[in-house]
């Protein structure tokens, strides 16, 4: 799915968190938020996925205007910063919930939604945790149900927080592949957000660096490498 | 293990527990063992002359005249009254609390908004001031002589010297149990679970249902009972707006006052003896509560 963020600004109270920022986002690609903390990442993906509402500006999905849609419509696939597994459920109940919580005429039977789930457990490489408890995963693992979980509604786009910004450096690697992978498979627009710069760099197709709540350069990451434009995204990359 | 010697009390009881004994060593926050049992001593002592000399006297004092005659007492129809109306105060009182316990929590915990260490401050309220106080309160807002409560006796639903002002009172001196048994859980346990639910589709009262109430459903639980034990207990607010007319506003605990004033020890005490076992089931309840749910409940910062 196309999206469009058109003069997008969002304060709280004082605070402004995003400046009025504009960006397309091509069907089927996969895009880095990078920037360092409180830049305006998180708020920016937030409000793609209907969790928070922009203080101007629109937000178009493959041309329409969406800026006032609900969350639940919005059928954004969302991983959050510390993945917000249910603890009280299973695995399986926590990659269910979404199919479980669709109306009645819409919901697939009992059988059906088995059937996906262990779909979707294969898909993350997982195919025998699905009896588990969130808390007794390793963090890999919790990361990867929670990209389960947020696929099993058939989502539109993947927003990611920060998905490896709590694992350590081997798993994160890992990660990555997996990440990339389930891109390449689903074809889904996805948009990371990361603060750091490997990780962009390697990972996604095109990198959006931003600074204040401002954007301050979009391109292929050869492209920012080669020609940062401006000050920051400079002294950014040299960090 | 060494940083363990200066965790607090609480947490290096807990290492222990889970350590094997041949390692034990002396800790600094550990007493010589002379001092720690002249301590234990002394407050057993105390809780047997504070605490269990006078339950066990309540229990003594009613039965002195057999079982019978307690049990007489209690087949009395004001005493049944009083019994009846406390269960019914308590059945209207504490539903209620619970619902607007979770509705406060949940204001002040899933929305950042201005005034909200005000609210805060507010739930407190009834904790500070004086149950006695509080009926006055509504005696002045409700009474007969105030516009309100003039309009209302003459419809002929009077809230003072009736069950209203007795729930009104109780749930006045009640409300902070479960709001402040929750707030502190759903704060450490954030918005994301919920945000979580909506993302997947869920409708507001799905999400609520299937997460929140889940997250929160033993803290919950043992705020009822605090607020359950308070309320069938409360004497000061009660005393004041019921009006202690024997048979139709005396609560249990009223009903105990009169009898009381009456001579009538044996009814006195066969009602206080009801009364206490109802506060030890309560009691019971919420040890095994605390016992099964140690770890969701320690969120809540007890312990
Ligand atoms: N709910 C909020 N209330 C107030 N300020 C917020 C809120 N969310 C974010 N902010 C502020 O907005 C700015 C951008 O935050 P955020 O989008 O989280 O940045 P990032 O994800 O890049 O670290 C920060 O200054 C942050 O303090
Ligand atoms: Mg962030």
């Amino acid at each position: 799915m196309h999206i469009e963020i058109d003069e997008i600004a969002k304060e709280f109270g004082a605070t402004a968190a995003l400046q009025p920022v504009s960006l397309s986002i091509p069907s089927g690609a996969l895009i880095a938020l990078l920037g360092p903390s409180g830049s305006g990442k998180t708020t920016l993906l937030r409000i793609l996925g209907g969790l928070e509402e922009p203080s101007q500006g629109r937000v178009l999905f493959d041309g329409v205007d969406a800026t006032g849609m609900r969350v639940q419509d919005r059928r954004a696939g969302f991983v959050f910063q510390h993945y917000a597994l249910f603890k009280h459920m299973t695995v399986f109940e926590n990659i269910a919930y979404g199919l479980r919580a669709r109306p009645r005429a819409t919901r697939p039977a009992n059988a059906e939604i088995g059937r996906r789930v262990t779909k979707l457990l294969e898909l993350i490489q997982l195919p025998d945790i699905g009896k588990r408890y969130p808390s007794q995963l390793s963090g890999g693992q919790r990361q990867r149900v929670a990209l389960a979980r947020a696929l099993a509604i058939e989502p539109r786009m993947l927003l990611l927080d920060e998905p490896f910004g709590a694992l350590d450096a081997k798993v994160r690697k890992e990660l990555r592949g997996g990440l990339r992978h389930i891109h390449d498979t689903t074809g889904l627009t996805t948009i990371f957000v990361t603060h750091d710069q490997e990780e962009a760099m390697e990972l996604a197709d095109l990198v959006v660096v931003m600074s204040m709540g401002r954007i301050e350069q979009v391109g292929k990451p050869a492209d920012i490498r080669a020609k940062p434009q401006t000050e920051f995204v400079r002294e950014f990359l040299a960090a | 293990m060494a940083d363990a010697t200066f965790s607090p009390m609480t947490d290096s009881a807990l290492t222990l527990a889970s350590r094997p004994r041949a390692t034990r060593f002396r800790k600094a926050t550990e007493e010589p063992r002379w001092f720690r049992w002249t301590l234990t001593a002394v407050v057993l002592v105390l809780l047997a002359v504070l605490v269990l000399a006078p339950l066990a006297t309540v229990f003594v004092e009613a039965l002195v005249k057999g079982i019978p005659a307690a049990l007489e007492s209690l087949g009395d129809e004001d005493a049944l009254a009083a019994i009846r109306l406390t269960l019914t105060i308590a059945a209207v009182a504490v539903p209620l609390n619970a619902l607007f316990g979770v509705a406060a929590a949940w204001a002040l915990t899933k929305y950042s908004w201005r005034g909200k260490a005000f609210l805060l401050t507010l739930i407190d309220l009834p904790f500070s001031v004086s149950p006695v106080v509080a009926g006055l309160c509504i005696v002045l807002l409700f009474g007969a002589n105030s516009a309100i409560g003039g309009w209302l006796v003459a419809t002929g639903h009077p809230i003072v010297f009736a069950v209203p002002g007795i729930v009104l009172a109780t749930m006045f001196i009640t409300f902070p149990f479960v709001a402040r048994e929750l707030v502190p859980l759903m704060t450490e346990q954030g918005t994301s679970e919920e945000e979580a639910a909506l993302t997947l589709g869920a409708s507001g009262a799905r999400m609520f249902f299937t997460v929140t109430l889940p997250n929160i459903k033993w803290a919950l639980l043992y705020g009822v009972l605090l607020c359950n034990a308070r309320a069938m207990g409360e004497f000061g607010a009660v005393a004041v707006v019921s009006g202690k007319i024997r048979g139709e506003t005396a609560t249990m605990p009223i009903m105990i006052e009169i009898f009381y004033n009456q001579y009538a020890s044996v009814a006195a005490f066969t009602m206080a003896g009801v009364l206490t076992l109802l506060a030890l089931v309560t009691l019971g309840l919420k040890t095994a509560l605390e016992w099964r749910y140690a770890d969701q409940l320690s969120a809540s910062g007890r312990h």
